[in-house]
């Protein structure tokens, strides 16, 4: 991506992200109030994040990939799964990754 | 400006802890934000200027998948709604207008809208502490981290012999984590997953993230 367009990325998102928190202290209650914009809402953020993990941990351009970060991401599992604090997770992740990367 | 008044010691505890806590994830958004080719100082302008942690997230994510503008600006607007949510929660609580309410708008994240309901049976005006203390503690640690994040993976140099492009998704699949609070919700986050595998192929790189928001607007349609 270049120069200008990620310029572009960082205020739009600003721009429309601040909007947004704006937009929830001035309208009133019952516009965002129906419940189907609520129960839609709570799933998103988690719809986004799953493809998140498989856009960065299992896609190079738009393909299918196994690499080194999925090396990462198991290891990052394992530590969720033992209760493992956000910090520790990262980097638990990095450290598989990178060790799988020079391995090869 | 006096906009909170005395708040109590349990209080500031909550603000603060969490502040740090949640701030030093800033760590984790400049390197990986630097890692996608923002520069140091986009990186920062990012956590001063979006100051939602999954939505900056999401925009670099988007951009070092090779994704268009348009859809890591609209990635990260969707997972930004949410903000809306909270500002119609805590507009009655504060009370605010002009200048304040825009600062409170900026600070509405989950974290100060989490402390500031928390702080319920203390009353409203711990409520109010609860919000301010915590947007405004954050807001300085997650910018003073989201520095140190982008200026340590600026030396680092190649991102995956670091394992900085397995952190990335790391740091995803760890903001998900602890919302799959349900088995409707795990399985929810199971069938994006798939759903974004299986586009893959077949759409330009980075629309499966926005894609995949079907997933939320066809399983939320109707009431379970």
């Amino acid at each position: 991506m270049s120069s200008s367009a990620t310029w572009i990325v960082l205020l739009a998102t600003s721009v429309l992200c601040f909007s947004v928190k704006l937009t929830g202290h001035l309208v009133p209650e019952r516009w965002l109030a129906s419940p189907r914009l609520q129960r839609v809402n709570a799933l998103i953020p988690i719809s986004l994040l799953s493809a998140l993990v498989v856009a960065q941990g299992l896609v190079a351009k738009t393909q299918l990939v196994i690499d080194h970060r999925l090396a990462g991401l198991a290891a990052a599992l394992a530590a969720l799964f033992a209760r493992a604090p956000f910090p520790v997770v990262v980097i638990v992740a990095a450290l598989t990754s990178a060790l799988v990367y020079h391995l090869r | 400006m006096v906009i909170v008044t005395n708040p109590s010691r349990d209080t500031v505890r909550d603000a603060l802890s969490v502040s740090l806590t949640v701030g030093a994830y800033g760590v984790a958004f400049g390197a990986a934000s630097v890692a996608a080719g923002f520069s140091v100082l986009q990186s920062c302008l990012f956590s001063l200027l979006t100051f939602t942690g999954a939505s900056q997230f999401a925009a670099v994510g988007v951009v070092a998948s090779g994704g268009a503008v348009a859809s890591a600006v609209g990635a990260a607007t969707m997972l930004g709604t949410r903000n809306a949510l909270y500002g119609i929660q805590m507009s009655p609580l504060l009370r605010v207008h002009g200048l304040r309410r825009l600062a409170a708008a900026h600070v509405t994240i989950d974290e100060s809208t989490g402390v500031a309901l928390s702080q319920a049976p203390r009353g409203t005006d711990a409520m109010r502490a609860g919000f301010w203390l915590t947007g405004i503690g954050v807001y300085v640690f997650w910018n003073v981290f989201t520095l140190l994040g982008a200026l340590g993976a600026k030396a680092m140099g190649d991102p995956a012999s670091w394992g900085l492009d397995a952190a990335v998704p790391a740091a995803f699949l760890g903001l998900l984590w602890p919302r799959l609070e349900s088995r409707f919700l795990k399985v929810v986050a199971v069938v994006s997953m798939v759903f974004a595998m299986g586009v893959t192929p077949l759409v330009p790189a980075g629309l499966p993230i926005i894609a995949t928001t079907l997933v939320a607007v066809v399983v939320g349609w109707r009431p379970r």
